[in-house]
């Protein structure tokens, strides 16, 4: 059997170059998420039973009016935000590990986090009596500033991935130091509430965060797909990538400005969510392989698939007090991470 | 995997590397006398050497042996530790971003510490620095038997990832507790910042040995460290029983790591970016590495302790969040100039 699937439209310039397991995956994840998703709507203090949740969702009619408001106004959303953001953060961790060709690089290597977390903390600790939906406006600024602050930093007549990494250390250092100065001097209820933002939480997220947060899903991550193909090349050095035809410095800076935008946008909606733009990235890579065209869409359906199902946890765990997703993402991310990498031992 | 970066592997450096060794101990010498000497209660050297030969009883020389030494050997001990034990680090994994913390050290220690104020209510630093070497221990071995089960046995991006999973891991639950108790978090968040300040000498004298044990390890290990840092393959094609080299390379990171993180609190940055910038100076041969490593981690961190006691007088600042404050910029400077690639 061919290993590899080609999808090239004789109308359109461009050509994938898929594994041949990614259709098959792509296809069981979005199962998985959409259970995961119906599940997670239908629990809750008033508990919907899934059939009706379906329902609710299609625009039928249940036999109890109360669903509309609850499914439509108050889960609903909630649990599409937390899909997105988890879309969101497990492209941008793609990338950035591809760019940098380090395992370890997330998004919050090019300072993204840091520096929204900056300045969401700075919001709620410093200013508490400015309204919360200024929040991750001052988040999406933070995380922006930083960024560029970092790739400006890291430019000395080309940029390089060593620099970008160590640079990005650095600068990520600083903010995070600033951060936890108001940590540990702030008054004892901000910084209870900065906890909750710093660890990442989709609690109350409503139609309008995701109307604003989805053109710039949609349209960076279409981006990083176009540009799958030249991220396998750069992925090979640099070297090799200029030998390959590879514009180097455009392409390199456009993919960090997809990775930043989506991770920033997505920080800024619901707060910095840990753990997936590491994780997600590498558990795709176990499923089909290192080849982008392939690895970024099902990174991307696994990190959703990991944030509704540690939304859902939160809710459940320790009801009725809630835990932000963001400590679920790692407590139920960290484990399966070490036994995919326990199990693949012998292969 | 990222190479680390090199300039001078093959030129010859500006001073002789073992001039520059006793340099950076001379430099040592006036940071230690000046972290002893200054503070809110200026003090000059005559005095500070009169406490220590002629203890006399005085307010000044009760100061010094009883306040400013303990802080001052703690601050040398710790940042010599933690620098070498992430330069250690760097050379085992071969990612430039690996510091102690990638074995869960700090993470461990942080967790043990919270869920025994959660749960047993401690309040001391005594039972902190007990609870804190425990879970640095626990982590680091469980990272270990995590990494050495993947695919191909303990390679240096099993480890990486396996560090990385279960640091992500143990700090989710460490930050759970402290958003489930706001009470926790008034506790202990000012030893989460990571501080050298009113560490008693018998706690310094108690971990003292496993410091000791794994310092001496480490500078016997130079040679080994830099055959294994060229890569697994080419260490074995050498004749290297790489194993062992490891397990060394563990025993010793747990000790240095998990010792300061039990007096000080967890202080990042200073294992992380201490080796980048000692290479920067002596090359990629660790057997000046961890020498330079250790001698410029001390002074960073002497001088930031002096930092956080004089930048807002009479107040303190934890000195773990004032070094990165100081130090990120010349790191960034540094970076700047010296990575060509």
């Amino acid at each position: 059997m061919k290993q590899w699937l080609v999808v090239r439209p004789p109308q359109v310039p461009i050509s994938f170059h898929l594994d041949r397991r990614v259709p098959s995956i792509l296809l069981c994840l979005i199962l998985a998420t959409l259970v995961a998703m119906v599940l997670s709507v239908g629990q809750g203090e008033y508990p919907v039973p899934p059939l009706d949740v379906i329902k609710t969702a299609l625009g039928l009619e249940t036999n109890n009016p109360d669903f509309d408001f609850i499914v439509m106004t108050l889960r609903l959303p909630r649990t599409l935000v937390a899909w997105g953001v988890g879309m969101g953060l497990a492209i941008a961790g793609t990338i950035t590990q591809g760019i940098t060709r380090n395992p370890l690089a997330s998004p919050g290597i090019i300072g993204v986090n840091a520096g929204a977390s900056l300045a969401a903390v700075t919001l709620i600790v410093l200013y508490p009596d400015l309204p919360i939906a200024l929040i991750p406006w001052a988040a999406f600024g933070g995380a922006l500033t930083v960024a560029v602050l970092i790739y400006l930093l890291a430019w000395q007549g080309g940029s390089s991935p060593v620099r970008l990494i160590l640079v990005g250390v650095g600068c990520s250092l600083i903010a995070g130091s600033l951060t936890n100065l108001m940590v540990t001097f702030g008054n004892i209820y901000n910084v209870s509430q900065a906890l909750v933002w710093l660890a990442g939480s989709v609690y109350g997220r409503s139609w309008e965060q995701l109307t604003v947060f989805l053109p710039w899903l949609s349209g960076f991550g279409l981006l990083s797909l176009l540009m799958s193909r030249e991220l396998n090349a750069l992925q090979l050095g640099d070297e090799v990538a200029r030998s390959l035809g590879s514009r180097l410095e455009l392409q390199r800076s456009l993919l960090l400005l997809s990775s930043v935008a989506l991770a920033g946008s997505s920080v800024a909606t619901a707060g910095s969510i840990g753990f997936v733009g590491l994780m997600a990235p590498h558990l795709g890579r176990q499923l089909v392989g290192p080849s982008h065209e392939g690895l970024l869409p099902v990174a991307a359906l696994t990190g959703g698939f990991v944030v509704v199902v540690a939304d859902l946890l939160g809710r459940l765990l320790f009801a009725p007090i809630e835990l932000p997703c963001g400590i679920i993402t790692a407590i139920v991310g960290a484990p399966y991470f070490l036994y995919v990498l326990i199990r693949d031992r012998n292969s | 995997m990222s190479t680390v970066p090199v300039r001078r592997q093959l030129l010859q450096p500006p001073v002789p590397l073992g001039l520059g060794l006793i340099l950076g101990l001379g430099l040592l010498l006036i940071c230690f006398m000046a972290s002893v000497g200054l503070g809110v209660a200026d003090i000059n050297p005559k005095t500070v050497y009169l406490a220590l030969t002629a203890f006399d009883g005085s307010t000044d020389q009760l100061i010094i042996r009883t306040v400013r030494m303990p802080r001052s050997i703690t601050a040398l001990l710790v940042g010599s530790a933690v620098a070498v034990a992430g330069a250690i680090m760097q050379g085992l994994t071969r990612n430039p971003l690996a510091d102690p913390g990638i074995l869960g050290i700090n993470a461990g220690a942080a967790l043990a510490v919270v869920g025994s104020v959660f749960w047993l209510g401690s309040t001391s630093l005594k039972v902190y620095a007990g609870f804190a070497l425990l879970g640095a221990a626990i982590a680091a071995i469980t990272v270990y038997a995590l990494g050495s089960l993947g695919q191909g046995g303990l390679t240096p991006l099993n480890l990486t990832i396996a560090g990385a999973a279960f640091q992500a891991l143990v700090s989710s639950l460490t930050t759970g507790i402290l958003i489930l108790s706001q009470q926790t978090l008034e506790e202990i968040r000012f030893w989460l910042a990571g501080s050298v300040a009113g560490r008693d000498l018998d706690l310094v004298v108690q971990v003292l040995p496993y410091l000791a044990v794994g310092m001496v390890m480490a500078l016997l290990m130079g040679k080994q460290l830099t055959t294994l840092s060229l890569g697994e393959d080419i260490a074995q094609g050498l004749g290297q029983k790489t194993a062992w080299v490891k397990i060394a390379a563990a025993v010793s990171i747990i000790l240095l790591a998990g010792g300061s993180v039990a007096i000080s609190g967890p202080i990042g940055f200073v294992g992380l970016i201490v080796p980048h910038i000692v290479r920067f100076w002596v090359g990629v041969d660790y057997r000046w590495i961890l020498p330079y490593a250790a001698i410029v981690g001390a002074i960073l961190l002497l001088i930031a302790d002096i930092g956080a006691r004089l930048v807002i007088q009479p107040q303190e600042l934890p000195v773990g969040l004032v070094m990165p404050l100081l130090g990120a910029p010349f790191f960034i400077y540094l970076t700047r100039w010296q990575v060509r690639r």
